[in-house]
């Protein structure tokens, strides 16, 4: 029996992603890193920033995502995000871009704990793409 | 009758007028083709969201400690609608459609006396409405910086939104906007984001895990829910603008044409009376000698 299930993730603009042979994703979870095989028993659970792996038959790949809500239901795992990069083609200048901002946003006052935990985490996971 | 000389710089007006509607068409014929795209790229997102969230309210446990944004505030009393236009003019019936709608909806809530607030999404929404309801709207936001419909600002529409509800300011929102369906067709669509309407019985008996537990996921999943909602409106209007422009476009090249071939008819017959009628002078003349 193969062990692949269907990936696809969409964000508001388009469908950005879609594979049919998938083997293992690990997504970052809010409560922490989560792996999803096949069979996995429906979830929907959302993101904190952070990189999603992506492990299949045709080659290995990560994306950067800065939020977003996966659902998981008859092996196939839906992602939805509002702002994700492949990590490959992210290059310098727009990660330190990306990583400007999370720091202004995580420098702000003003802001919930919630808030500044996740631009922390922003800040932390851009600094270690490198 | 119009003189030669009028007819004939008429003719050339009106010539003049259907090169920049033909242009026009041209310009929203390739608009209307990128906005539908990206209308259609953007449908699996907000559908998929809504699918998650159709799961998520019937998964969850405590119905009374639903979040507001979904069950409601549970009153009916302040109504916020959210009128969603273009910024440009020339694009047919497309503004007065969601305006006719609006409108008739506003009198329906004014009749039952209850509280009416609006804010317009474009600038020509504003123009419309503020002569009857000025003292109704509460913002107008319009985008007429960015080129492309973006998230966003669709999320911005959608913060203003939620800090309104949060601050308590109404019970009940509702989006108007057309609905794209193709280049002559465009439906003008009411739809209410607050609270949710779930109309649709879904009944997959499917048990999700949940992680965090349901209500945190909601909670977190609602506000985004709100701004997919106008993203997915906004996509939609920009396709419907750049249709409603073309057809109107096409029609007034059309009726350009046939106002030339009118007007070149009437410049030729008076041409030709002016001629006759010399010849005839010419000839009686010639007789009296």
């Amino acid at each position: 029996m193969s062990e692949e299930f269907k990936i696809e993730i969409v964000n508001p603009e388009k469908s950005f992603l879609v594979k049919e042979d998938v083997l293992e994703v690990v997504v970052p979870a809010f409560e922490g890193e989560m792996g999803i095989l096949k069979d996995h028993i429906s979830i929907i659970s959302f993101l904190k920033p952070g990189i999603i792996k992506v492990f299949s038959t045709s080659g290995d790949k990560n994306y950067y995502v800065e939020d977003g809500i996966i659902e998981f239901k008859n092996n196939n795992l839906s992602i939805l995000t509002s702002v994700i990069f492949a990590v490959a083609d992210l290059d310098k200048s727009k990660q330190e871009d990306l990583l400007k901002k999370a720091e202004e946003e995580a420098s702000k006052v003003e802001i919930t704990d919630q808030a500044k935990y996740l631009a922390d985490q922003k800040v932390e996971v851009l600094k270690s793409i490198n | 009758m119009a003189s030669l000389d009028d007819l004939k710089k008429r003719i050339a007006s009106v010539k003049s007028t259907q090169k920049i509607t033909k242009a026009m068409k041209m310009v929203a014929a390739a608009k209307l083709r990128r906005a539908q795209e990206s209308a259609e790229r953007g449908r699996p997102y907000s559908e998929k969201m809504n699918n998650i969230i159709l799961n998520l309210s019937n998964g969850i446990s405590d119905k009374e400690n639903a979040p507001k944004l979904l069950s409601g505030t549970g009153e009916n009393k302040v109504h916020l609608c959210v009128v969603m236009t273009s910024d440009r003019g020339l694009c047919g019936g497309f503004n007065s459609n969601i305006i006719k709608k609006a409108k008739s909806y506003f009198s329906k809530i004014l009749n039952e006396g209850k509280q009416l607030k609006i804010i317009t999404v474009g600038s020509k929404g504003n123009d419309q409405l503020k002569r009857v309801y000025g003292d109704k709207i509460i913002e107008n936001i319009s985008f007429k910086e960015s080129k492309n419909t973006n998230y966003f600002d669709a999320d911005k529409v959608g913060r203003t939104i939620i800090e309104k509800f949060e601050a308590g300011e109404f019970d009940i929102c509702t989006i108007f906007y057309n609905q794209f369906k193709n280049v002559i067709t465009q439906l003008p669509q009411a739809q209410q984001i607050i609270p949710l309407n779930n109309e649709e019985d879904n009944n997959s008996d499917e048990s999700y895990e949940f992680e965090p537990d349901e209500d945190e996921i909601l909670s977190n999943l609602l506000p985004k829910n709100i701004s997919t909602q106008i993203f997915k409106a906004m996509l939609e209007n920009s396709a419907s603008e750049q249709g409603s422009r073309m057809s109107a476009m096409d029609n007034a090249t059309r009726n350009a044409g046939e106002m030339v071939d009118k007007l070149t008819i009437e410049y030729n017959r008076s041409r030709q009376a002016a001629i006759t009628k010399e010849l005839i002078e010419i000839i009686s003349g010639a007789e009296s000698l």
